[in-house]
This record gives C-alpha cells, structure tokens and sequence, in this order.
C-alpha cells in the first residue's frame, strides 16, 4: 500500500509540524480540564458542556479509570480518546500481567505519550488530537502524580495544570492561588480554577477525586452546587471584607 | 513461535502501525520431518537434546534475608568436565541466579535477564521487584516451551517488599516460596535443609546450614562436587560467604580418627 506510506506529518522548512500545532488547536478547541494535586488527594476536573435532554449523561464520561489507582481527563477529540485509553488501558492489565506489579503514573504517561509520538513519525496517520492529564498515586510509595501529555508526545509531571479552552486563564488562576494543600481544599481549589472560566452550577462541570484507599470517585452533582456555593460565599465575604472601611479609626 | 527480541527491537515502525501485525508473520519456519507418528518423534527429539540436570543448587529465605548456595561440578555423562564452575550467577548487585541444566542455556538466559532488570531500571527509575525479573525470565523460557531449553534456576534477591525467592524452569513453571533446592543432588540437599532449617538461623548458622547442605548431596550424588559456594543476600545487595572444596568440608565435618596402635593383648 505504497500510497498510504507516505507521512502525514512533516517538517516545514523553518523547523515546524505543522500537523502536531494543528492538532493543538484542536486540543485547545475542547472543553477545559483541569487537574490538581494535593498531599494527599488528587482532583481532576472538566468542563461539561450542556447535555441535550435525551441525551443519557452517563455515557458520555469525560473522567476515566486508567486502572484502579490511576483517572485520566483530556481535551480534544473525543473519538481519539476512546482509542488511546482503550490501549492504555490495555497496558495497565499487560504490565500487572507481565511483572505482576501495578504500573506507575508515570509509567503509563510516557507510555500514552509514546503512543502519541508514534503517531507523529509513521506513514499514513494522523496525529492524535487531544492532551491528557494523567493521575494517580504511586502502588508502593503512595505518593501522588499529575501528569499532562499532548498531541506532540511530550509529557511532564505538574502540582496542577489545565488544558483546552481557555487553559490559560485557568493556569494563570493555578499559577497565583495554588498552594499546597489536602482533602477538601484541593477539590475547592480545582472548582474554583474551573469557575474562572465556566459558568456557575454543578450542571456544568464535572469532579472527580481520587484518594489512596477509595481510588476514583465521581461528585454528584449536588455536592457540586454546594463546594460552588461555599466558594461564592467565601468569595462574597472578601469582597465584603475588603469594600467595608477599616475598623480602626484614628480618631 | 515468536522468539524474544525484546531487547533488541526499536521502536519506530517502518510502515504505519499495522507493522505490528505482521512482525507474526515473519517467524522463522523449517518444514517438519515426515513421519507417522510426529508427537512422539517430537518427544524423542526433546529427550535426546535434553541433558540431565546433573548439579545441586539450593536457596532459602530466612529472618536476615536469603541465602543460596551452589556445588561447581560440570558433568557429560561419566566425564567430569570441569571442578570450577561459577553456578551462582550475579545478575546485578542485589539478585542471584542458580544454574542447573544446561550450562549455555543457564548463563545466556541470566546475562539476558540482567539486561532487562537494566534497562527497566533505566526507564522507570526504580530497580526491578524480583517478582518482576522472575516473571520476565519465566515468560521468555515459555516461549521456548518444547525447543529444548533446559534451565531450572532460582531468582534470589532483596527488593521493596523484603526478601524474595523464585522457581523457575525452562518447562515455564514458576513458584514463589522459601525453600528451594534443584539438581540431580537436590534430594539429599533437602534432606539436610529441611531438618536443620529454622526462620530465626543467624547468618553464619544459615550459611552453614546451606554449605552442609551442598556437602552432603556432593557426598552421594556423583554429578556433584567441587567447590561449595555460599552467598548471601541481604539488604543491601549478595555477597559470596565462602567456597570450601567439598572434599576439605569432609575432613573437616568426619576427621578420621587416629587407630590406636595395635598392642598384645596381655597374656591370659
């Protein structure tokens, strides 16, 4: 099949794939994820656009299960995702399989990351189209990673990242408020992050926390709308803190 | 059968990624023989190749770690072919391998292991579990299931979870447990092994528990002898105890005892 062997992605003259920037855009196109860690809590969030009314929401699950203790969130293509997480899900059972050891975070990061790389450099392919945050706690340490991939195959380890639309103003948010945190405050920390951006209501975002002992849990939806209403409420309080004139008069 | 180039293989496929099916199709094939009955020929044909495992290894985990000891004999048939030969194999500094079976098969398939237990290392920061290298090694003896392999080998070593010890054969088997012992001198190894072995043995106690052990399937099984080496490994890697000669051992546990000089008797 000589015809379909010829590469899809290839250099421009000054040094550019243009196929890979592309595939960024469309990452950067997708609803907005975000993915925080904590000591020992890890959230992943994203943005969930308005479902149709007969659409059955369940099936159309942005937070997955890599394996028991790692959760995978991303940005683009959602067709894309299916098949790289199907194969990465694959090679979560194929290494317990082979050395009898669950895999690492980052294990099976640079083995996405390297999926999506092969992409890049073979005949007849596109690259694929999204970027991945990766998260999960290490089987024999317990210590807790966050990883982001993207469509060009490089990957690297975060304390919190977002991806897709508007990702930057999320990273900025991230970049000034982020400090080290557990438990509840990191879910408020990511909610909030995601706020930046989204509007209000536990309708249209999705949360997902994973613990060491409980793995990867989903948020109901109401627990959303009240971690959103205690950070309206705390943000209220600010500003009603800083607009009130200061108590102490020199009088 | 797909042999194992693991090791060896890149990874940017040549033509699209559909080259990973059709590595299946590039096995290497010979044409059968033409007899009537090819299971049995097939079976004849293993025996024949398949050289006796004229050896004694043992290995058993104990409160401090684990402790593996070897003889050094070389046998084709009634020849003795070599006194000295290195039947603990160090696969990297903190896991041990034994040979029994076939020397070739022994050494090549433990130095290939030792390559992988690197080259994870390299890649995932972090040494291999010796449940993983054993795992490794016995997936690759598998594979070569009926090809005439011979090898049957413990993997001793200390990793996260403590203290571990495997079996493992070139039939595929693979056992995890603490007392193990391999070769056509194993059944007087076990012997000694089994009577004296206690959890709370000191090193030195275990060590020479292990090297009686050798000494006494040496004693009785003629594909044995040579040189008794202990090793022990512990947390922070093996290192080899001892090599006695199993003839010094001898003298050394029976000293022959001086015959009184023979005097008459007293006159009745």
């Amino acid at each position: 099949m000589a015809r379909y062997d010829r590469a899809i992605t290839v250099f421009s003259p000054d040094g550019h794939l243009f196929q890979v920037e592309y595939a960024l855009e469309a990452v950067r196109k997708g609803n907005a994820a975000v993915g925080v860690r904590g000591t020992d809590t890890i959230v992943l969030g994203v943005e969930k656009k308005s479902t149709a009314k007969l659409q059955d929401s369940r099936t159309v699950r942005k937070i997955v299960n890599l394996d028991d203790h790692i959760a995978l969130a991303c940005a683009g293509l959602k067709a894309d995702a299916r098949v790289l997480i199907n194969k990465a899900r694959i090679e979560c059972q194929s290494h317990r399989l082979t050395v009898e050891d669950p895999v690492t975070v980052e294990y099976i990061t640079r083995y996405i990351a390297g999926l999506q790389q092969k992409y890049t450099q073979s005949g007849g392919v596109r690259p694929f189209g999204l970027s991945t945050l990766i998260v999960g706690f290490d089987p024999y340490t317990g210590v807790p990673s966050l990883y982001q991939t993207d469509p060009s195959g490089t990957f690297s380890a975060w304390k919190a990242n977002a991806t897709g639309r508007n990702s930057n103003s999320m990273r900025e948010f991230l970049e000034k408020n982020y400090k080290e945190t557990s438990g509840q405050e990191t879910i408020k920390l990511a909610v909030r992050a995601l706020l930046e951006v989204v509007e209000s209501g536990g309708k249209n975002i999705e949360i997902a926390v994973m613990t060491k002992d409980k793995g990867l849990r989903q948020l109901e939806e109401s627990e959303i709308d009240d971690i959103v209403a205690e950070i309206e409420a705390e943000k209220a309080a600010a500003e009603a803190a800083k607009k009130q004139p200061p108590k102490e008069s020199t009088s | 059968m797909k042999l194992d180039t693991s090791g060896l293989e890149s990874f940017a496929p040549h033509q699209g990624v559909d080259a990973e099916f059709k590595e299946l199709s590039l096995v290497a094939s010979f044409e059968f023989p033409n007899v009537t009955n090819f299971d049995d020929f097939q079976k004849k044909a293993v025996q024949m190749v398949k050289p006796a495992k004229g050896t004694t290894t043992l290995a058993f985990i104990f409160k401090d770690g684990v402790m593996v000891a070897a003889d050094s004999r070389a046998s084709m048939g009634a020849y003795i072919s070599s006194q000295s030969v290195k039947k603990i194999i160090e696969i990297n500094p903190y896991m041990l391998g034994t040979m029994a079976g076939g020397a070739a098969d022994c050494q090549f398939w433990h130095r290939n292991l030792g390559i992988k237990c690197r080259l994870h290392e390299l890649a995932n920061k972090r040494r291999i579990s010796v449940t993983g290298a054993s795992k490794l090694l016995a997936n690759i003896l598998y594979s070569y299931r009926g090809m005439g392999l011979s090898v049957g080998t413990m993997i001793a070593g200390w990793d996260e979870a403590g203290p571990g010890l495997y079996y493992v054969d070139s039939e595929g088997g693979r056992l995890k447990g603490t007392r193990f012992s391999v070769g056509s001198g194993s059944p007087y190894a076990y012997g000694v092994l089994d009577s004296g072995y206690r959890w709370d043995l000191s090193i030195e106690e275990a060590a020479e528990l292990a090297r009686r052990a050798i000494y006494h399937a040496t004693f009785r099984d003629g594909a044995s002898g040579g040189v008794a080496s202990v090793y022990y490994v512990g947390r922070d890697g093996w290192r080899k105890l001892s090599g006695d000669d199993v003839g010094d051992l001898h003298y050394k546990y029976y000293p022959v005892v001086q015959e009184e000089e023979m005097t008459e008797a007293a006159a009745a």
